[in-house]
């Protein structure tokens, strides 16, 4: 069974269709990326399965695991291990950093039925993993993203992922308004992460981030459907070419 | 205008009120003659309605009715159920003033511990002396009803340089259904005296009833000290509650208010900076839900030059909740070089909740800087949909982002212990919306 399977989706948002029929299969241990220009409806389908709201499926399906995602709350999805990085992650002053991670990490383990984590055995395991990440300690002290440089958010969203352990993580614009050095960090740590159990779906309007997070597929999209679909070399074709040459495919 | 109210909704007279408690009522005949001038005013008056300025926004007439019949003395099995809830709400450490039903409980009080540290007496023996104490700086119908109707109260007396270690803590207990407690107190505060002075309403099972409450503080120069209320009365309750305080010079004081319960609650605060260089600093926090009606009514009043106050306010209203800030900041002719500021945040949790804010500058200084500022909104859906997105079911984000709203106003508690305790309070407000 793929790990998602996203079937015919056909997505509205206030009365404007942004999806029109797209079909994509992830299997456990893959790596897609998914380019195409903007307004091609790339983040609008990351959104769209971590269960946004404001976005209306008119058709078509989503299965995670085989479980119909779409009849899921957003804290359903993070538990059954659907992990959105944002492409913006908010600052929630206020809520220090340890704090949410506990809650969320907990709230995560009591959807599924397993035992929540006691405070020592949570510390032990986020020291590890921001260690492994090269994440201050300091850092998780301060509320949520405040004040956080953009490539600290995104290591922050790392940090998540390497903590909740998702079977599959979606990447939105992860190289959005990050240099060379704080998106070969951001980077590293996805890497990390990869594995057979794992798959991941990185989106990304640029091919530069295809250099330091290698992808198995290649997926174009245009105006709310998947144009081509390749191996990692379709990436370095685009590059040259720019998406025109899908416009009118599409 | 209507001149007397004689009768009430349950057809009961006003002027039984006071007839059936009079003998009850401590105090020598001046005293008493004291008390009854205090009643007719009240009854001239009648409870305050929305065409009285200050009581725009909180109608008591409409929202409570009438006035009930003072609660008897407390019973044995009173004060049984008393101390269970005081042993729940206490606060480690603390040295325990209990009032009961109106009535102070030695027996629940820490009498011996304080008697080394300050001075302690009961209203009801001061008032066999002197009638002074039933005496305020401002009255209004509620003030006046406290003065004729107050049964006990703790009079504190703290000596100049006085260093507690320990609260001393305040406790209200509600064990009478259906009755009327009515409380006053006065806490003075000496010179250099650091101290913590912490007020708790709660309820042992009762339900129904009705607070009135009035508190006289003074604060002595060169003091620091911090003074917290919690009203966490029964849902179905009323709490009015007026607090009277002076401020002497280079001292500072901290206030923290915190409402998570009564159906009907007002605390009206009027604060004077009665000597320079003072720091006064008031946050409140209202926690309300269902049809509860919370009011925060403060007057700063800077008398004298080069004080500061700041003021932070936070309410969160569920369902059909009101929640009511008013707060004026006067500046006196002299007060030059005054720094005042206000600042409140009203969160509305759904469609049908209201808050009212109304901040006024009554500014006669040239030389001051003064500000405030107010908003009311809803959760911002980008952080809930962060937080559902990791995991947090809806309440449970609801719940963090809450605690993070009031954090900025309960952060103001210095004391690490204190702080616990209130944030504990609120977390239990939130978890029984979850």
């Amino acid at each position: 069974m793929a790990l998602l399977e996203v079937k015919d989706l056909k997505v509205r948002v206030e009365e404007r269709e942004i999806l029109h029929g797209l079909t994509l299969t992830v299997n456990e241990g893959e790596v897609h990326a998914i380019m195409g220009p903007n307004g091609s409806g790339k983040s609008t389908l990351s959104h769209v399965i971590a269960g946004k709201p404001g976005y209306e499926v008119t058709d078509g399906q989503i299965l995670f695991k085989g479980e119909d995602l779409l009849e899921m709350a957003p804290e359903e999805r993070a538990a059954k291990g659907v992990f959105l990085a944002f492409q913006y992650p908010v600052e929630i002053p206020g809520v220090a950093t340890m704090n949410f991670l506990r809650t969320a990490l907990n709230a995560q383990r009591k959807a599924r039925g397993e035992s929540e984590y006691s405070t020592p055995d949570f510390l032990k395991k986020v020291r590890e993993v921001s260690k492994s990440l090269n994440i201050p300690q300091d850092m998780l002290k301060r509320g949520v993203n405040v004040g956080f440089s953009g490539g600290e958010k995104k290591r922050n969203e790392v940090l998540q992922m390497a903590l909740f352990e998702p079977s599959l993580c979606i990447l939105d614009e992860m190289d959005s308004g990050l240099d060379i050095d704080a998106l070969r960090i951001a980077a590293d740590g996805v890497n990390a992460l990869r594995s057979p159990k794992r798959a991941m779906v990185v989106i990304t309007h640029y091919q530069r981030l295809l250099n330091y997070i290698v992808p198995d597929f290649v997926h174009v999209m245009s105006k709310g459907r998947v144009v081509k679909s390749g191996g990692k070399e379709l990436a370095l074709e685009l590059e040259e070419s720019g998406y025109t040459q899908f416009e009118d495919a599409a | 205008m209507n001149v007397a109210v004689a009768k009430t909704g349950s057809g009961r007279a006003v002027s039984d009120l006071f007839a059936s408690a009079e003998g009850r009522l401590p105090g020598s005949p001046a005293v008493i003659a004291a008390r009854r001038e205090a009643f007719e005013t009240y009854e001239r008056l009648g409870l305050p309605h929305r065409r009285i300025e200050e009581w725009k926004y909180t109608d008591l007439r409409a929202l409570v009715g009438e006035v009930l019949p003072l609660a008897a003395s407390p019973d044995a099995a009173a004060l049984k159920r008393a101390a269970e809830t005081v042993k729940a709400h206490a606060i480690e450490g603390a040295r325990k003033l209990v009032l009961v039903d109106g009535v102070f409980a030695a027996d629940l009080s820490d009498v011996k511990a304080l008697a080394s540290e300050a001075s302690l007496k009961t209203l009801r023996e001061t008032l066999e002396k002197e009638a002074g104490l039933l005496k305020t700086a401002s009255t209004d119908a509620v003030i006046s009803l406290n003065a004729a109707m107050a049964t006990d109260g703790v009079v504190l007396s703290i000596a100049d340089g006085a260093q507690f270690s320990a609260p001393v803590q305040i406790i209200h207990v509600a064990t009478a259904a259906s009755a009327s407690a009515f409380t006053r107190s006065q806490v003075r505060i000496g010179k250099g005296v650091r101290a913590t002075i912490v007020e708790s309403f709660v309820a042992a099972g009762a339900k129904a009833y009705q607070v009135n409450d009035a508190v006289v503080l003074s604060v002595g120069d060169n003091a620091d000290v911090a003074h917290i209320r919690l009203l966490d009365d029964s849902p179905d309750a009323v709490n009015v509650t007026s607090q009277f305080v002076t401020v002497g010079a280079n001292t500072k004081l901290n206030f923290f208010n915190m409402t998570t319960g009564a159906a009907v609650s007002r605390l009206q605060g009027f604060i004077t900076l009665a000597g320079e260089g003072s720091d006064l600093s008031i946050n409140g926090v209202n926690l309300l839900k269902k049809t509860e009606h919370g009011d925060t009514t403060l007057v700063v009043d800077h008398a004298v030059p080069s004080c500061v106050s700041r003021e932070i306010f936070r309410a969160v209203i569920d369902d059909r909740a009101h929640s009511v800030f008013q707060g004026r900041i006067i500046v006196r002719p002299d007060a030059q070089k005054t720094d005042g500021k206000m600042m409140t945040r009203a969160l509305l949790l759904s469609d049908e909740a209201e808050a009212d804010n109304k901040p006024e500058l009554e500014i006669f200084a040239d030389d001051v800087s003064c500000g405030h500022g107010a908003t009311a909104g809803a959760l911002d859906d980008s952080l809930l949909f962060y937080l559902k997105a990791r995991g947090l079911p809806e309440k449970q984000a609801q719940a963090l982002l809450i605690q993070a709203f009031v954090g900025e106003a309960i952060e103001q508690i210095a004391d690490d212990g204190l702080r616990e305790h209130v944030i504990g309070i609120a977390e239990r407000w939130l978890e029984q919306r979850q």
